[in-house]
């Protein structure tokens, strides 16, 4: 059978159509109330709404600050120690029982030492989503290194690239890219959901608005801010995808 | 000790730790290797032929005994490695993968993109030097192995079983070509392969290595001129002789057992 190009395309559109129709029929036919879910068809109003009065600019522009700075500050911190753990035995076991104290602590459960260093601004917020995308980067990171091939590193020791920084710039590191890109992928969607939960105790951000929102049972803003969310990180994911195709073309 | 060797190796012993067990691979090792020679390794797998090439490189320490290496240049970078697989860094475009030796000289980028492109040409893969290992033939992929040994101008070429993955007839033809390379470039090449009969085609002399740990079992000079023919009877005559000299050792072997 000929793959007709547009199937995939038609088939999205299809579901997402039906998607939408469930949505709209749901509170129109009064099998829930509309202040519980509110009509899609609600939305276009609420967020023209929002727009204007500059709170969804606001908004939008301090979480991707808080955003863009933990994913940097995470994935950094997690690049950098997933390297070192991965490249050294010695290193990995002196930090083997530090990560398991410290690992199943969710990013959550950090917002009052969040608070208390750095009060209830930006730096918090950033510090919460940065743990949630160390660990992700950091095991993506160390898995990666580990799992780079031998033979490759004995053709860096051949060649006279034989010292641990020579071996990782010229094989470790463009072997174990595929792998560190993976954690970071993943990372994109987490730092979302660190973005709202972080911005839930009161730094400003979509997250504050959206709290604000529901106290007042304002259903319709909520959606708009979470149909927000979904474009940025669409819009994200979509711009990684371009980076990593660019990156990784040498692949078949 | 003859002045000219390149290579001089005196009692030579390799051995392995192994669950706490010493696994001897290879004891008593002599050779002298004059400049310019074609040498072929021959034993079966096990004998310490690809161990013998990492101590040469330096990346093993042997157990006992001394190897000296006699370059001109006296750089580290006298010598260069062919593995049995190309080992290719896939992220590289071939001619980076052949400039990878030379990252480590001053040359400048050009520089090394130029004498890449000239070692492509000479392994006859001249407008290769912009795809992707991934796009090459496992011919191809061993010819730019080769080529990234050769680019850094080396003096000795150790080379671990190069051809033993490829067809035949590509085997062939890049046994040729490094004939050609050989004799044009005045290096010295130790070859290691199981192949006797493609090291008497290829060496000036052929040492094979037998036993358990391994040793010298037979010495060979390889006196027929080239260009050689295939399957010449001077040639099989020579390859029985090597089979006769490890089978014989395989037997006694057997009775020591």
């Amino acid at each position: 059978m000929a793959a007709n190009k547009a199937v995939p395309y038609a088939l999205g559109a299809a579901g997402l159509g039906a998607f939408l129709g469930i949505w709209q029929a749901a509170p129109s036919f009064g099998f829930i109330s509309s202040a519980l879910l509110p009509k899609p068809s609600d939305i276009p109003a609420a967020f023209v709404a929002e727009i204007k009065s500059g709170l969804w600019v606001d908004a939008v522009r301090l979480s991707l600050e808080h955003y863009a700075l933990g994913l940097l500050c995470g994935a950094f911190a997690g690049v950098v120690l997933g390297i070192l753990t991965g490249m050294s035995a010695r290193f990995e076991w002196t930090l083997a029982w530090v990560v398991r104290v410290l690992r199943p602590i969710p990013g959550l459960a950090w917002v009052p030492f969040a608070i208390l260093w750095f009060g209830v601004d930006q730096p918090a917020a950033i510090f919460i989503i940065a743990i949630g995308v160390f660990w992700i980067v950091f095991f993506a990171t160390q898995g990666a290194i580990r799992a780079v091939d031998r033979d490759l590193i004995e053709v860096a020791d051949a060649f006279g690239f034989s010292s641990g920084f020579d071996r990782l710039r010229k094989v470790m590191l463009p072997a174990a890219l595929p792998g560190i890109l993976v954690g970071l992928r993943t990372s994109l969607g987490q730092a979302w959901m660190s973005v709202v939960a972080a911005e839930l105790f009161g730094v400003a951000g979509l997250g504050q608005r959206m709290t604000q929102a529901s106290s007042l049972l304002a259903t319709d803003i909520v959606v708009v801010y979470m149909l927000t969310i979904a474009a940025l990180y669409g819009l994200m994911d979509t711009l990684f995808l371009a980076i990593q195709g660019r990156l990784l073309a040498y692949r078949p | 000790m003859s002045a000219d060797a390149i290579i001089t190796i005196r009692d030579l012993a390799l051995a392995f730790e192994q669950n706490g067990v010493r696994n001897e691979v290879l004891r008593h090792l002599d050779l002298d290797v004059p400049r310019g020679q074609f040498l072929a390794i021959v034993g079966s797998s096990g004998v310490g032929k690809s161990t013998l090439l990492r101590v040469l490189m330096g990346l093993s320490a042997p157990s006992v005994g001394t190897v000296t290496v006699r370059t001109t240049a006296g750089t580290e970078r006298a010598m260069a490695l062919v593995f049995q697989d190309a080992r290719l860094l896939p992220w590289r475009r071939v001619a980076a993968n052949v400039s990878f030796g030379l990252e480590k000289t001053g040359l400048t980028k050009a520089e090394r993109r130029d004498q890449a492109l000239k070692t492509l040409a000479s392994v006859g893969l001249r407008e290769h030097g912009d795809r992707w290992p991934h796009q090459l033939s496992g011919g191809q992929r061993q010819r730019v192995a080769l080529a990234r040994a050769l680019c850094i101008r080396p003096e000795i070429l150790l080379m671990d079983e190069p051809f033993s993955a490829l067809d035949a007839p590509t085997r062939e033809a890049l046994q040729d070509e490094l004939i050609r390379l050989w004799q044009s470039q005045g290096i010295t090449v130790l070859f290691v392969t199981h192949d006797i009969d493609e090291a008497v085609y290829l060496a000036d002399r052929v040492i094979a290595l037998g036993g358990k740990p391994g040793e010298v079992r037979s010495s060979l000079a390889v006196e027929v001129e080239r260009p050689r023919r295939r399957g010449a009877p001077s040639l099989s005559f020579l390859a029985d002789r090597v089979k006769a000299d490890l089978a014989a050792e395989a037997d006694h072997h057997d009775w020591v057992i």
